[in-house]
């Protein structure tokens, strides 16, 4: 499925990606965190992946350098996804931001930012968006207490 | 009047003011006027329990206030949040005495499967709770039963309008 759509892909981007391959469906890019931006404009110009549905990260405690920052995108005339990967350090976990290119990567990228400490270089509004003001680390990474809870009101005193 | 007026034998201010706790009890037992706050999928079930089938109005707890001034049964149905949890406190705070709180569903009454960094594990642990309602989500036959618990214990509580005597 979406072969005629990803050959042409893999034909122009495969010799810059580290991955190109299709799972389930879906062309998985895994390329360079400089390239990023460049690349999903080639895609969304020139391959009609209009639609931007999502983007995340994967913690791996383990690996060096230790994130995935995930991209998915849609196209409206092909019915078919994408996906983007790449991978950046703990000590320095910036991307480039979409927001040029999609706006509704505002929100996304506050999400990501909220929840593993992706910075996103380029977008300069990324204050909370599901957390709240005063919320220290990122919960979602692996290095966060499970059950470690950070009260906005003081709990009350329990009966003797 | 005339009675109240002078200083009575203990034995019949005493008698008095059973009377009028039971008889303020009863009319505050039948016209509870419930504040939703409703977060979560128990929504689902409180809607049941309020619709045409299960219906509490006939435990005059029909009309839904939606400003907790004029209510005096705050409902928390489902899951609260730390970052929720100040509007819970001020939502309870604005509610004017007598007031009665219950935890309706298993989050509000302890967090229930969320134990992570963005529950509550219960509204208590912020709020006084009068009544839990456990359940994911309760049947409206158990929120029914919870209702008319809360009801039983207005009817025997003291209703101190005056002052704390009387």
């Amino acid at each position: 499925m979406g072969a005629e759509v990803f050959d042409p892909i893999r034909e122009q981007l495969g010799g810059d990606a580290l991955e190109a391959a299709v799972a389930h469906g879906i062309l998985v890019l895994r390329i360079d965190r400089d390239r990023v931006l460049e690349t999903v404009r080639t895609l969304k110009e020139g391959y009609g992946f209009d639609l931007f549905l999502d983007v995340t990260a994967v913690d791996w405690p383990e690996r060096e350098p230790r994130f995935d920052v995930v991209w998915h995108f849609y196209s409206t005339r092909d019915f078919v996804r994408l996906c983007v990967k790449t991978r950046v350090p703990l000590a320095d976990p910036v991307v480039d931001t979409l927001t040029g290119l999609y706006g509704s990567a505002h929100y996304m990228e506050r999400e990501c930012h909220d929840m593993y400490g992706i910075v996103f270089r380029g977008n300069d509004d990324l204050r909370p968006i599901l957390l709240y003001e005063g919320f220290e680390g990122h919960p979602l990474r692996k290095d966060y207490p499970k059950q470690l809870e950070q009260p906005l009101v003081p709990y009350r005193e329990p009966k003797p | 009047m005339t009675e109240a007026a002078r200083p009575a034998p203990s034995g019949a201010f005493e008698y008095l003011t059973t009377k009028k706790d039971e008889f303020v009890g009863w009319a505050r037992k039948f016209s509870l006027f419930p504040y939703p706050f409703v977060t979560a999928c128990c929504a689902m079930e409180f809607m049941s329990v309020s619709a045409t089938l299960y219906d509490t109005d006939r435990f005059g707890a029909a009309l839904p206030r939606f400003t907790p001034r004029q209510s005096d049964l705050l409902m928390v149905v489902g899951t609260v949040t730390h970052k929720q949890a100040p509007v819970l406190r001020k939502v309870y705070e604005q509610m004017c005495e007598p007031k009665w709180v219950i935890a309706f569903g298993v989050c509000a009454t302890s967090g229930g499967f969320y134990q992570n960094y963005a529950a509550l594990p219960g509204i208590d642990k912020i709020i006084p709770v009068d009544l839990y309602i456990p359940g994911c989500p309760p049947r409206p036959e158990m929120v029914i039963d919870g209702i008319m618990q809360l009801q039983d214990r207005i009817a025997r509580d003291r209703h101190p309008i005056v002052n704390d005597r009387f």
